[in-house]
């Protein structure tokens, strides 16, 4: 058995090509999600009960380390028939180049795109290349969407009633959630609690005031270098930071706080305003199911432009090179319908891709659903920051919050990265 | 008188001797109960629950959840992980001590060509970390179509100890009397012989402390066995504790309970190579 | 048979090594060579190596001219590594000083010291952090002090950009006192008890012993453990991200994360690559540096 499975990646014996699934085939999945490994493998028992194929998920964890395996697997060509890519669009693109990913927009759209719309529009886009992207890849649909989660603020009902607030009137703007600092100070309790020691959760609330404050367009227009990061409307974003320390209305160390720790704080009712994801609601169920906590947008800066907030599809995509491409593709079909994304909702707490779906999940999920249409990522803009750039820009913001820069100066070193990076010429 | 010093009493000498013991025991207990503390914690927050693990302050909760540990077992699957671990463990530790030693010998006891500049790549490898090698690694392997076996994974990790276990070994060696080997050479003893008969028993402290070293760099280590094996029946301890830390979800008091469990065998193989390992030490470095 | 005989003995001698090498080329030397290639070049790791672009000496010129954070790593490092052998390794002393008298319950300690060696870095960051953060855990060390009438020096060890590195090189001086401890204890024990009977006959105090046997005899020993407590030190990583979460807006940087973050956040493999190869000759320098002190120490 052992031997078979490690044949098994990408070997087929001869004889059992074609579209027909013969029973006795086997499909192998490599992914990172250690926590819908479970109902992932009830869902593989039933697919095999229903078509005799036998689906095999291993799983692999953390998720660095996933990743670290996919890319050598790459390498040697050892890729399994359907994986998961981490990382940017970038990223995605190399994959693609490399021959390792599987076009599947005519899958997408076969039957007058019968499949791809039963999906979430954004979940697909983020699998997407559109015609005359960056990266040079053909345009398509290359991934496919198992599940959706948006990034908000969360706050704890219960503490706003001890703070005398209505709990059903979260702060809607930037300047009423700093004249909270005040009461929360009164009460000695910490403030906003959110994994900000981790670069990309610092950079979304960044870009997501970025997108509030100066709108979609000019963020784009920065990264394409037409716009410098020491315009005046940028060093508003990272005044806002500056302005979240000086109130206090941060928890102390937020800097230091991995993603788990923010959560567990903020779950122990420690902290009053959480920055997380649609993930945590299972989080916080297994650590304080007693937890009256609602969703609620970050508080905008500017009503110029709508607040944006990040959302993010987990997809899997088929290995170009795999022997079993079409069961591969049917699979993933039968995975995103509707009984099988309420299954997996239900199971996992996350949001599913099946828009039939959406109707009938937990009501503080809905609360991050309702948010959908505000979503972005940058996987759909067709532009991408220089990965130096967007690290300093992540670092500049943690030096402001703690104090160590101010605004001015971190966008002067962003902007200076950004212009030796473009005189690179890298791809 | 002027000038003569005052006379102490056999007492002044008791008093201070006791004292200065008590000094250096209080120093010595606090320094221990520093290093015990971790341990307890995992212990006890083992058996806490997912709700009570970060506000239950206490070192012996109330109700303990003893199951905890049955859970972890099941949950992580570690009856599978743990043999593996176990006979990785012990497979590494054994070649290492068999080509570690057969090489340090050598550096020591024979002169040939390319002595010294080999030696002294084998240091060098203790220095210079090769990030990335997994990908080398990787595609080595599979050309070997060693990848997801027992026996690729094996032969890395004795690549890894080799280095430190060479330096050890051959330090031993040269410090070890000749006239043993002389006598034996004398009887007609050959290489191999001398190796066997009379350097490994000597070296038998030094090979406790090789085998300790060894041991908790394979027990620990997880990203190599990640990315040589794709089978998960073929994955060590660690990837047992993975399982309790998701990507978003860990579960600690299953996590602590397996830590424990994994923490444990490690130093029972220390307390059984106790005496050993200081005559090593002291050998080696002494 | 004599003629045969000096062939069989290289053959013999080269039989010896030969297991040790040929594992060691294959998976050290083959991969290195590797990585030093790789080196030179502009590779995000994913295209297939051939679309890799050669870059010549830029990656090099790039780390030692423009990358600041990772001299700040270094730096870093090179900050635990000092504190690690002042603080750790004269801990360690102390506690083999103490123990060499001790006979009674040597064992116990030995066996006790050892444990923070053998816990995994990740359990060591979490307990660490839990007792010494005020907001998440139980905040001992203020209460200590507070309790010692000194709670004007309590701080945000952990969060205060100021006192995260020290407080992480404290931790990791913790963690790893076990060895030199062990290696400390067993040089101690060599030296023959007659010198001390001696001393104390001659009416010398415990500090001229210490000065004048002790030391002097402990300094090849002293020597070597200085040199595995660099080797070890600069390598710190797990413990960082178990304390503070990573890298706290580079005051608590170290050389592989840096070199991580090259590897997965840029997709930068071929510039983790020269990160790496600068990382091992920084080594080699220090090491080969310590090895001529203690040689001259020696003498």
């Amino acid at each position: 058995m052992i031997a078979a499975l490690a044949a098994g990646c990408g070997e087929m014996p001869a004889g059992t090509g074609g579209s027909a699934t013969s029973a006795g085939q086997k499909i192998i999945v490599w992914h990172w999600m250690t926590d819908r490994q479970d109902a992932l493998q009830e869902l593989a028992k039933r697919y095999e009960a229903k078509t005799g194929v036998k689906i095999v998920f291993e799983l692999y964890a953390p998720s660095d380390a996933y990743s670290q395996k996919v890319r050598a697997a790459a390498q040697a060509r050892a890729l399994p028939d359907i994986f998961g890519i981490l990382g940017e669009k970038r990223d995605f693109a190399a994959f693609i180049k490399a021959g390792c990913v599987a076009n599947l927009t005519r899958a997408m759209e076969a039957d007058n795109h019968a499949w791809e719309d039963l999906l979430l529009k954004k979940a697909v886009a983020i699998n997407e290349f559109k015609a005359g992207n960056p990266y040079g890849v053909e345009p398509g649909i290359y991934g496919v969407p198992i599940d959706f989660m948006t990034i908000e603020m969360l706050y704890n009902k219960d503490l706003f009633k001890e703070l005398g607030l209505d709990p059903d009137r979260p702060p809607a703007t930037f300047r009423e959630f700093i004249e909270m600092a005040g009461a929360l100070k009164a009460k000695n309790m910490p403030g906003l609690v959110s994994g900000w020691a981790e670069d990309w959760m610092i950079e979304c609330l960044a870009l997501n005031y970025a997108f509030n404050i100066m709108g979609e367009d000019k963020v784009l227009a920065t990264m394409r270098g037409d716009v410098p990061y020491t315009d005046p409307d940028w060093i508003k974003v990272f005044s806002l930071f500056s302005e979240m320390r000086e109130s206090g209305v941060l928890a102390e160390g937020v800097v230091t706080m991995v993603n788990k720790t923010a959560e567990q704080l903020f779950a122990n009712g420690k902290a009053v305003f959480a920055f997380n994801g649609s993930w945590c609601v299972n989080v916080y169920q297994g650590m304080n199911p007693t937890l009256d906590y609602a969703v609620m947008l970050p508080p905008e800066a500017s009503d110029k432009n709508p607040m944006s907030i990040w959302g993010n599809a987990s997809s899997f995509m088929v290995n170009a090179r795999s022997k079993n491409k079409e069961e591969a593709v049917t699979f993933l079909q039968w995975l995103t319908r509707r009984d099988q994304q309420a299954y997996l909702a239900q199971r996992t707490s996350n949001l599913p891709v099946n828009i039939e779906c959406l109707g009938n999940i937990s009501p503080i999920l809905a609360q991050f659903a309702d948010d959908v249409e505000l979503a972005t990522h940058p996987n759909l803009w067709g532009v991408s920051e220089f990965p130096l750039v967007t690290e300093t820009l992540g670092r500049g913001i943690q030096s402001i919050v703690i104090g160590e820069k101010t605004p001015e100066q971190a966008a002067a070193e962003v902007q200076k990265v950004k212009e030796r990076e473009s005189l690179k010429k890298r791809k | 008188m002027l000038g003569t010093p005052p006379i102490r009493s056999n007492g002044y000498y008791k008093a201070k001797r006791v004292t200065l013991n008590g000094v250096i025991h209080l120093f010595l207990i606090g320094v221990a109960i520093t290093c015990l503390y971790p341990l307890l914690w995992m212990a006890s927050s083992s058996l806490k629950t997912q709700q009570t693990i970060f506000t239950d302050i206490s070192l012996i909760p109330h109700p303990a959840h003893f199951e905890n540990y049955i859970h972890a077992w099941h949950t992580g699957g570690f009856g599978r992980y743990f043999l593996n671990s176990i006979f990785y463990t012990a497979s590494v530790v054994v070649g290492i001590l068999v080509v570690a030693s057969l090489a340090a010998y050598a550096f020591s006891r024979f002169r040939f060509r390319g002595r010294t500049v080999l030696f002294i790549m084998f240091m060098a490898a203790m220095m210079i970390p090769v990030p990335g090698s997994f990908v080398a690694l990787f595609v080595l392997l599979n050309k070997l179509h060693l990848r997801n076996t027992p026996l690729g994974y094996i032969l890395c990790m004795i690549n890894v100890g080799l280095p430190m276990s060479i330096f050890l070994l051959k330090t031993f060696f040269d410090t070890m009397p000749r006239e043993l080997e002389d006598a034996a050479r004398i009887d007609g003893c050959s290489k191999i012989g001398m190796w066997r008969h009379v350097a490994l028993p000597l070296a038998r402290p030094v090979l406790a402390v090789v085998v300790v070293f060894n041991a908790l760099n394979v027990w620990n280590e997880y990203l190599l066995a990640l990315i040589v094996f794709d089978d998960k029946n073929l994955m060590p301890l660690q990837r047992a504790l993975m399982v309790f830390r998701g990507e978003f979800l860990t579960n600690y008091p299953l996590l602590m309970a397996g830590l424990t469990i994994t923490a444990l065998p490690i130093i029972i193989v220390y307390l059984l190579m106790q005496k050993h390992i200081v005559r090593g030490v002291t050998a080696v470095f002494g | 048979m004599k003629l045969a005989s000096p062939l069989k003995s290289t053959l013999e001698n080269y039989g010896f090594i030969f297991p040790a090498v040929l594992i060691f080329s294959i998976f050290y030397i083959y991969p290195f060579i590797q990585i030093f290639h790789l080196s030179f070049f502009e590779w995000d790791g994913i295209v297939p190596f051939k679309d890799a672009i050669p870059v010549g000496w830029s990656n090099f010129k790039e780390i030692s001219f423009q990358d600041s954070s990772w001299w700040q790593a270094v730096r870093n490092a090179g900050f635990i590594t000092v504190v690690a052998l002042t603080l750790q390794n004269i801990l360690a002393f102390l506690l083999a000083l103490a123990c060499d008298r001790e006979i009674r319950m040597k064992n116990f300690y030995c066996l006790i010291f050892f444990i923070p060696v053998v816990l995994s870095e990740i359990v060591v960051g979490m307990t660490a952090r839990f007792l010494i953060s005020g907001l998440e855990g139980a905040d001992v060390v203020n209460r200590m002090l507070g309790s010692l009438g000194l709670s004007h020096l309590a701080h945000h060890w952990l969060s205060d950009p100021h006192t995260a590195l020290t407080t992480v090189a404290l931790v990791h001086c913790w963690k790893g006192f076990g060895w030199g401890f062990l290696i400390f204890l067993a040089g101690l024990q060599t030296i023959p008890r007659e010198l001390y009977e001696a001393a104390r006959v001659d009416g010398a105090s415990a500090w001229e012993t210490l000065r004048k046997i002790t030391i002097p005899l402990m300094m090849p020993v002293i020597g070597l453990v200085a040199i595995l407590t660099v080797l070890g030190t600069m390598q710190i990583f797990a413990l960082i991200i178990g304390l503070v979460g990573g890298e706290f807006a580079g005051h608590t940087s170290v050389p592989v994360l840096r070199i991580l973050a090259s590897m997965q956040g840029s997709s930068r493999f071929g510039y983790a690559c020269a990160q790496g190869i600068t990382f091992g000759m920084i080594l080699i320098a220090v090491s080969f540096f310590q090895y001529r002190l203690s040689r001259r120490a020696k003498a």
